[in-house]
């Protein structure tokens, strides 16, 4: 009685220190925090990586350029053909090929797609964490189906895709894919319409995820915080838009930006972006031109990749992945295989200011922050 | 940027900061003395003209002889860059500032650095390894890394698995012995050539 008299007396409660996965369906792999709760509130968090390491960038060194390739599409597994078109760009920037002009329609086609796979997932994973339980995934993923058959089609296969290669890409786009994707993309609007009627404005929804784990502008820059996640928090910084590169400059389509920085802006900025690049995807179905998809210079390449050499130098490549900047920087020797691969994976860096979002926060918010970061575990531990 | 972008850049730094030894080398900035690297980040990040207000990616290399340190950075507010930092040290001890002081998004990157080439940035709030455990000896992206042999076991391991009660088949022992013997440890032959 003496003991309960006295807790009652003063506020201190005990801190508890707990071990947040490796093994939880909602760290999307095997991520662990070590958080450390005061009653429900979070008063520390610290990130444990490295449960899916597998030194990505040593077994890259030890194989020929055309052979990292298919590795990439392992990084960030959701969307295969942004690391693929990241690492493309990167070596064509090594090596100085050029990318004939069907092929570079073809490879924005397919990122735009696979942009809109990621997204439409995230949030569907998101709203899983918060409670909705599964049915608003399996919306999302019923659209989600319909494009990774089409990958399918045209790739042979719907997440492993390996399908850039230096100077082009490995198949054309037949007029049959062609009016497949116009079907989608003409289809999607709809489908997003009743998505966002179910949830845009839901209270519940609106209520666990405004004023949740706000990041400022400032912040975020500072930490170098990319894609979705920084442009929720008011900062304008799209690499489609900054660097141009491949036919990026072509195209009419808007940044989305958020205000606040919270869960709810990065979850409409995401539904934003698929609207973007249904955009991207309209004009550049209109625009495709006849003629090659692969450079004539790289052509032998496929055949004999070992004899591929570029010049001694470096380059440093980065594309607006769907998760933020996903960068390559790669020193070439003058043989077959790299002498150095790396890679700037946006879903690691993207996590050095989650104990700064959390913290204050109820442990329930810490698992729709994390969702809201977006991260692949593939990429993340490499 | 442009080759003579990156001349500008030198220009604007020696005049700022006379003492700071810079030497281009192709594209990218030198810095000579790993001591003034944060001086010249935080002045980049500061100056009006310039504001690499982002460090896109810091990582390391191995070029035998000394390991360099990369950085390659941003501006968001001007939408310009990259300007490329480099900082070379010996390997006998590579102690190199840390950027993360200045640059937040220098923490994981540099903490991945110091786990896989073993440079010891000096300043880091936190400096432990990031994908291996903190028990792993050696680290494997420097080219002199010799990997274990997973599928052979050394007179250590067996003593440690016997002690837990587990059985180790004879000719594993038999292998163990031999090798310590020679004083050699389980290590597994690089290929002379990689697979096609």
């Amino acid at each position: 009685m003496e003991i309960i008299n006295a807790l009652k007396n003063t506020d201190e409660t005990q801190i508890l220190e707990i071990n947040f996965g490796p093994q939880h369906p909602s760290t999307h792999g095997v991520f662990r925090m070590t958080i450390q709760l005061e009653g429900e509130k979070i008063c520390g968090l610290k990130p444990v990586f490295g449960y899916l390491h597998r030194n990505h960038e040593q077994i890259a060194e030890n194989l020929p350029y055309a052979a990292i390739m298919p590795y990439t599409d392992r990084l960030d597994y959701v969307n295969a053909l942004a690391n693929n078109f990241g690492y493309a760009l990167t070596i064509e920037k090594l090596a100085g090929l050029e990318v004939p002009e069907r092929a570079e329609y073809i490879r924005v086609i397919m990122a735009e797609l696979a942009r809109v796979v990621n997204h439409i997932t995230v949030i569907g994973f998101m709203l899983n964490d918060l409670g909705a339980f599964f049915t608003p995934l399996l919306y999302a993923f019923r659209e989600r189906e319909r494009i990774l058959d089409l990958f399918e089609e045209i790739t042979g296969s719907r997440l492993m895709n390996n399908f850039f290669r230096f100077g082009g890409v490995k198949r054309d786009l037949t007029n049959a894919n062609l009016a497949a994707i116009q079907k989608i993309v003409s289809k999607f609007p709809a489908f997003l319409k009743e998505f966002e009627a179910l949830l845009t404005k839901n209270e519940i929804l609106c209520m666990r995820c405004q004023n949740i784990g706000v990041l400022s502008g400032d912040t975020a820059t500072n930490a170098g915080i990319t894609g979705p996640v920084l442009r929720a928090s008011g900062v304008n910084y799209d690499i489609r838009k900054v660097d141009h590169y491949s036919i990026y400059d072509r195209f009419d389509f808007k940044i989305p930006l958020g205000e606040k920085g919270d869960v709810y802006d990065r979850f409409y900025v995401r539904v934003l972006e698929i609207r973007e690049s249904l955009k991207i995807l309209e004009q550049a179905l209109a625009k495709i031109p006849a003629g090659e998809i692969i450079n004539k210079k790289s052509l032998p390449l496929l055949k004999m990749p070992r004899n591929f050499k570029p010049p001694v130098g470096e380059a440093y490549g980065r594309v607006e992945s769907p998760k933020g900047e996903l960068g390559f920087y790669v020193v070439s020797d003058g043989t077959p295989q790299p002498w150095r691969y790396h890679v700037r994976a946006p879903s690691l860096i993207n996590l050095t200011v989650l104990e700064e979002m959390c913290l204050g926060q109820k442990i329930a918010d810490a698992i729709i922050i994390l969702g809201s970061i977006d991260i692949v575990l593939g990429e993340t531990d490499r | 940027m442009s080759p003579l972008a990156i001349e500008e850049v030198k220009k604007n730094l020696e005049a700022r900061l006379p003492d700071v030894k810079l030497r281009l080398v192709g594209d990218s900035l030198l810095i000579e003395n790993p001591e003034d690297l944060p001086r010249v980040a935080l002045f980049l990040k500061e100056n009006p003209k310039f504001l690499f207000d982002y460090l896109s990616s810091a990582t390391g290399a191995d070029y035998l002889t000394f390991l360099e340190s990369v950085y390659h950075l941003y501006s968001m507010a001007q939408k310009q860059g990259p300007v490329v930092l480099r900082v070379r040290v010996t390997k006998n001890n590579p102690r190199i500032p840390s950027l993360a002081p200045v640059y937040r998004s220098a923490e994981l990157q540099e903490r991945e650095a110091f786990d896989t080439f073993g440079i010891i940035y000096e300043g880091h709030p936190d400096l432990r390894r990031l994908f291996m455990w903190e028990e792993f000896q050696g680290h494997p992206l420097r080219k002199d890394y010799e990997q274990e042999d997973a599928e052979v076991l050394e007179a250590a391991d067996i003593a440690w698995l016997e002690a837990r009660g587990i059985k180790i088949p004879d000719e594993m022992k038999e292998k163990a012995k031999t090798l310590q013997a020679a004083g050699q440890r389980a290590i597994t032959r690089k290929p002379e050539k990689p697979r096609n």
